[in-house]
């Protein structure tokens, strides 16, 4: 049972490799070390954003606002620094914090109000567009030193690979999460809303704390996704990273979690990324495919691994639970 | 002596509904005290507001001395007050040792210590004498486990208080015996258990005092060792006893249904995880029992008659015709009806009106087409509401709102109005309170008077034994034997289910 | 036999005393009312607020002029483009309904775009344009339909399958152009104009109608409202959930197809990328605002049309208003998060007492 606990996991492993595999045979200079740190330093945002939405999804929820903090956190960091010229750690010690209370007050409404985590995050991603659009509704250009110096910042790998701040980022993010969803209570509480939110309650679990911060977390990671996307775009633009929230859930999926909650794995959304990435740079490297196809191929992705979690979870054995 | 936990003049109300009026409840450390009354009587909501999953509307809660209230489940186990609800309300996405010790995790270094997690949870099992893999997700354990892992938890909580709201209605003898012993061990311990059943010879068995609730009200605190039954029953139902036995005694006239013809025929009939060989005739106007323990496949028959799980191999055939059942309309277009076994998950649409949950399975066989028009919907709904004598102002109230009994009445009146031939009832009795309970088993008999065959599984056998032709027994899935005539007695179906 | 069961029941002294009867029945028939009337009253305020903030912008905001065989005003004008919204939230009452979810529509709209404007360029004729289109839409329903009834998936990852891969297929078909097109008879579903009204509110009409009609004359509707409300329970009664569901999706597909073929009547041409961009999540919106649980249950589909014209409306309002459109958005989450909450009961109760507390200050 363990085997079938994660088998979407390895299924997605061997994918990406078979892929990375064909990429390799097909295309010189696929399988380098560069090939490999670009995968996670372009998808380093996305991988960020993706972590949150898993625990998200995990806690039986949904954020739908992500793609649209991330653009707000990106015009946020730039408006700071370019018209009232901030330093950016500035920036990121106030963003920071108010992206978190963003995603806290939706989770607050979520909880409070007994309204349902899809239509909240929806408005909130109106609203964090509207912010974002009213701060500014030009691309603005960063022209820092510090932006200067993170983009030089680094360490250099064999094969002209480039470890750089966002991988580095994102690395401690992911450890963090995986103390968190493993080996904590909050991780544990987490698991358990999915489950049930009622039984939970009834079992002590903290519902409206959980709830609170499990929101809170998400929009925390979007808006640090925000923060490396500038790192990568030197620029925050309002209409910045229109649909990445799909993306977001289309990785979650295909690393195995379970959409209806309670089940799944942080790990296994780090892979679905990087699956999706190896997807990217084949067609790229192809150059007469299509971008479209990029699209196609997800959701036929997608749909493999829906069934796949139904042959598995399709008929648990019957339990009373209460609704 | 100081009791452990107070409640003083407890109220509860609902809009509308009285819920709780003026209710006293005591529990002292080291006795097991039975909270007893017919469904709606108010034990639930007591619960609730003892445990904090509701507030009260006016009373006070005393703990040591000390007045309390609790606005959540937590506070009040903060306090002591440690729960295991009717309904077994664990998470069936976690692993049992992450069900056991959710919020409790055992941590080393700040982080939770798997290892000892798994020791402890095994160690806690083995005093229920479940020897399973603590790491397997709970989802995978028969319910009757679950319910046994619900009570543990609620047992390693190490309360002061420790409140069962019906934690035998799933498990069998064994298993009953089982729980007893444990919480024989706990009452030693000096725990205070609440103990909430519909098995009366549980409570004698097991309690050390009894408090009984009727409409929202108190009854009375007894001694169990100076409280016979037949005073109990009385305090509960508020009427003698006589009516309920003389309803229980077996008339003569049960084998007279002289024609042979057969309403429904199973001719080994097996299907995939489910009965095996299965050969069952079920005569006109009879009423035949389907007796055996959880699992045992007596829910199995009645899917596998209503076309819920396919045959892999035999058939049913219904007056001589074989029947194709491959989804419920196919069942219920040969005539055969069936009142599931889970009231809430398979049974009311809760936020349908009773009028609408009474036409539905007759529009259903109409057709989507054939639409019935709101006043003949009208008039089918307060002719039932009247004859089964459901306890509701009128019929566009949400069926979620009436109790156990009568959300069971509007379902049997929905299958009435489909006049089938065969009506088959999984568990109809279960949850239900001693009042509606003999009225369902009245109206049971008046069907079978009628005509209609009917195909009863229950898991109480003096009930099985009080009016049915003949009695099924089943096992592992397969039939050990039939009984009828002078070999239908409890004991008798008791030593088959328990032999094979 | 039902003589009989009265015998039974006479012993039976459970039921509720008379004088709790009578209460339990005052207490509900209130409920009830405030009920039926809080279902449509709130949505119906909201227009009213949002119409009424218009008059006040701008006097001449109801009037309606008379011009070369057509009305037109400010009133027509949010009619008309509220028009494919509103279509698309007809389907999405009932899938809704059934305790499901379509986020495909939008991707739907741009296939059927695709599909009829390259068609449009060859030389079938422009009704077997209308049919391929409309039935290019059932079948994405059906497919819809079919992964959640037959496959069980959870609603909204099924139509997120359609959602993500579906503008990749428009663009597909498109070849990654904007196909554009001539053809006078097509572009009259969306510019077009009957008895002085726009093409696309008849469209919207004619469909509440036959939705109407096909939900409330026949038991449809309450299969539906079963379904949503439990779906094994209705099952064990001989409802055929999965066809109830199917019918669902498909009637969406159906409702999508329509909308498409506005959008792309409109503009002449069809622009995979943004045709329906986003306007699954204003069909749920105009739902939402309308009243219905996203949970499934009870519906109606002239409070989801109400839902539609509110959030046009709200649209119009701005431009009105004269504010810098870079305000849209925002005003725009500002009015739905408090309709939202609105709705909310518990947020209702907390403004009254608000309220109160404020008023006993003025004393």
């Amino acid at each position: 049972m363990f085997k079938q606990r994660y088998l979407p996991l390895w299924i997605t492993t061997s994918l990406l490799m078979v892929l990375f595999l064909i990429g390799s045979m097909q295309f010189d200079g696929f399988a380098s070390s560069r090939v490999v740190m670009n995968l996670f330093s372009d998808n380093a945002f996305l991988m960020i954003t993706a972590i949150g939405m898993t625990l998200v999804i995990i806690s039986g929820g949904i954020d739908l606002s992500v793609g649209a903090v991330i653009a707000l956190s990106g015009v946020a960091t730039s408006v700071l620094i370019t018209q009232y010229q901030w330093h950016p750690l500035a920036a990121f010690a106030l963003i920071l914090p108010a992206g978190t209370l963003f995603g806290a007050l939706m989770g607050t409404i979520i909880y409070s109000y007994r309204l349902q985590p899809f239509i909240v995050t929806l408005a909130g991603m109106f609203l964090a567009r509207g912010l974002a659009t009213t701060l500014s509704e030009q691309s603005l250009e960063i022209d820092h030193p510090f932006y200067d110096f993170v983009a030089d910042f680094g360490f250099e790998l064999p094969g002209a690979a480039w470890l750089d701040l966002s991988t580095l980022i994102f690395a401690s993010v992911f450890l963090l999460a995986i103390l968190l969803m493993h080996y904590s209570r909050l991780g544990n509480n987490i698991y358990a809303l999915g489950g049930n939110e009622h039984s939970a309650q009834l079992m002590g679990v903290p519902v409206k704390r959980t709830t609170i911060t499990i929101y809170a977390a998400s929009s925390f990671l979007a808006t640090l996704a925000g923060i490396v996307f500038t790192f990568y775009t030197f620029s925050g633009y309002a209409l910045a990273a229109v649909g990445v929230e799909l993306d977001a859930i289309a990785a979650v999926v295909i690393g195995g979690t379970l959409l209806t909650g309670g089940r799944g794995f942080v790990a296994g959304t780090i892979l679905g990324v990087l699956l999706m990435g190896v997807i990217q740079t084949y067609i790229s490297f192809d150059g007469s495919l299509s971008s479209w196809w990029t699209k196609i191929v997800i959701g036929l992705l997608l749909f493999f691994f829906i069934v796949l979690q139904k042959g598995l979870n399709g008929k648990p054995a019957k339990t009373i639970t209460s609704h | 002596m100081q009791p452990v936990l107070e409640l003083k003049h407890i109220s509860k109300r609902y809009p509308g509904v009285k819920a709780l009026e003026n209710v006293d409840f005591r529990i002292f450390a080291g006795e097991v005290h039975a909270l007893l009354g017919e469904n709606g009587a108010g034990k639930s909501t007591l619960v609730k507001v003892m445990t904090g999953a509701e507030s009260k509307t006016a009373g006070e809660i005393i703990i040591d001395n000390v007045a309390h209230e609790f606005a959540t489940p937590i506070a009040a186990q903060k306090m002591g007050i440690s729960t295991v609800y009717q309904e077994v309300n664990l998470l069936p996405n976690l692993s049992v040792a992450h069900n056991l010790f959710l919020g409790h995790e055992p941590k080393r270094y700040g982080l939770i210590d798997h290892k000892a997690m798994t020791t402890q949870a095994e160690q806690l099992l083995s005093r229920f004498k479940l020897d399973i893999d603590v790491n397997a997700d709970l989802a995978k354990y028969s319910v009757a486990v679950q319910q046994l892992v619900a009570i543990a938890r609620g047992v390693a909580m190490s309360a002061q208080v420790l409140v069962l709201d019906e934690p035998t209605a799933s498990l069998d003898a064994e298993e009953v015996q089982t729980l007893f012993a444990v919480m024989e061990q706990l009452r030693s311990q000096g725990v205070a258990i609440v103990f909430i059943t519909h098995f009366l010879d549980q409570v004698y068995q097991i309690s050390d005092r009894i408090t009984v609730l009727r409409n929202g009200k108190q009854v009375g605190e007894y001694l169990t060792a100076e409280l016979p039954q037949t005073k109990l029953v009385e305090a509960m139902l508020g009427k003698e006893l006589q009516q309920l036995t003389a309803r229980r005694s077996n008339p003569d006239d049960k084998h007279m249904a002289g024609d042979d013809e057969n309403a429904v025929t199973f001719s080994n009939v097996s299907a995939k995880g489910s009965i095996q060989e299965f050969d069952l005739e079920v005569p006109k106007g009879q009423a035949i029992g389907l007796a055996g323990l959880l699992g045992s496949g007596r829910t199995e028959v009645c899917n596998a008659l209503f076309g819920i799980d396919t045959l892999s191999s035999g058939s049913i055939s219904l007056g001589g015709k074989v029947l194709q059942l491959s989804q419920p309309s196919d069942a219920i277009h040969a005539g055969i009806a069936l009142c599931p076994e889970d009231r809430k998950t398979d049974g009311i649409i809760a936020p349908l009106s009773i009028r609408e949950n009474i036409i539905l399975a007759l529009q259903a066989k109409l057709g989507w087409w054939r639409y019935l028009s709101k006043t003949k919907q009208q008039t089918l709904a307060d002719f039932y509401i009247d004859k089964l004598q459901i306890a509701t102002p009128d019929a566009d109230k949400p069926i979620g709102q009436l109790s156990g009994g009568n959300q069971q009445k509007v379902i049997l009146a929905r299958w009435l109005a489909v006049e089938p031939t065969l009506l088959a009832l999984d568990e109809p009795t279960r949850g239900i309170d001693i009042g509606a309970h003999a009225e369902i088993l009245a109206l049971i008999k008046s069907l079978c008077d009628e005509g209609m065959s009917l195909l009863v599984t229950s898991s109480e056998l003096e009930e099985l034994v009080a009016f049915a032709n003949k009695v099924v027994v089943l096992r592992d899935r397969k039939k050990v034997t039939e009984l009828k005539g002078q070999q239908l007695t409890s004991q008798h179906v008791m030593q088959a289910i328990a032999e094979g | 036999m039902k003589d009989s069961i009265q015998t039974v029941s006479a012993g039976a002294d459970h039921k509720l005393s008379e004088q709790d009867l009578a209460e339990a029945k005052a207490a509900r028939y209130q409920a009830g009312k405030s009920n039926s009337v809080g279902r449509y009253i709130w949505p119906v305020c909201a227009l009213a607020l949002l119409l009424a903030v218009n008059l006040l912008l701008d006097a001449s905001f109801f009037s309606i002029s008379y011009q070369d065989g057509r009305f037109y005003g400010s009133l027509i004008d949010i009619l008309n483009r509220s028009a494919p919204v509103a279509l698309l939230a007809i389907g999405m009452s009932l899938v809704i309904a059934t305790g499901g979810i379509d986020l495909s529509v939008g991707a739907v709209m741009a296939i059927v775009g695709a599909v009829c404007a390259n068609l449009l360029i060859t030389d079938i004729s422009v009704f077997a344009v209308i049919i391929i289109g409309l039935s290019t839409g059932i079948l994405a329903g059906v497919i819809n339909g079919a992964l959640v009834s037959y496959l069980s998936i959870q609603p909204i990852v099924a139509t997120l399958l359609l959602m993500v891969a579906g503008r990749g297929v428009a663009q597909l078909i498109n070849q990654g152009q904007i196909v554009t097109f001539q053809n006078d008879t097509f572009s009259a579903i969306g510019v077009g104009n009957w008895l002085g009204l726009p093409m696309p509110v008849w469209l919207v009409i004619a469909t509440l109608l036959f939705c109407q009609l096909l939900v409330r004359r026949t038991a449809l509707g309450l299969f539906i409202e079963a379904v949503g409300c439990n779906a094994s329970a209705s099952r064990y009664m001989g409802i055929n959930d999965r066809h109830v569901k199917l019918f669902a999706y498909a009637m969406a597909g159906l409702c999508a197809a329509m909308a498409g073929m506005i959008a792309t009547a409109d503009i002449q041409g069809s622009d995979a990328n943004n045709a329906g961009l986003w306007l699954e999540l204003d069909a749920i919106l105009a739902v939402v605002i309308g009243g219905a649980a996203l949970t499934g249950g009870r519906f109606s589909l002239a409070l989801s049309i109400i839902g539609a014209l509110i959030i046009q409306t709200l649209a119009t309002t701005i431009i009105v208003s004269g504010l810098p459109a870079k305000f849209n958005l925002l005003i725009k989450a500002i009015v739905i998060l408090v309709v939202l909450l609105l709705q909310s009961e518990k947020f209702r109760n907390q403004c009254k007492q608000l309220l109160r507390i404020s008023a006993r200050g003025d004393v």
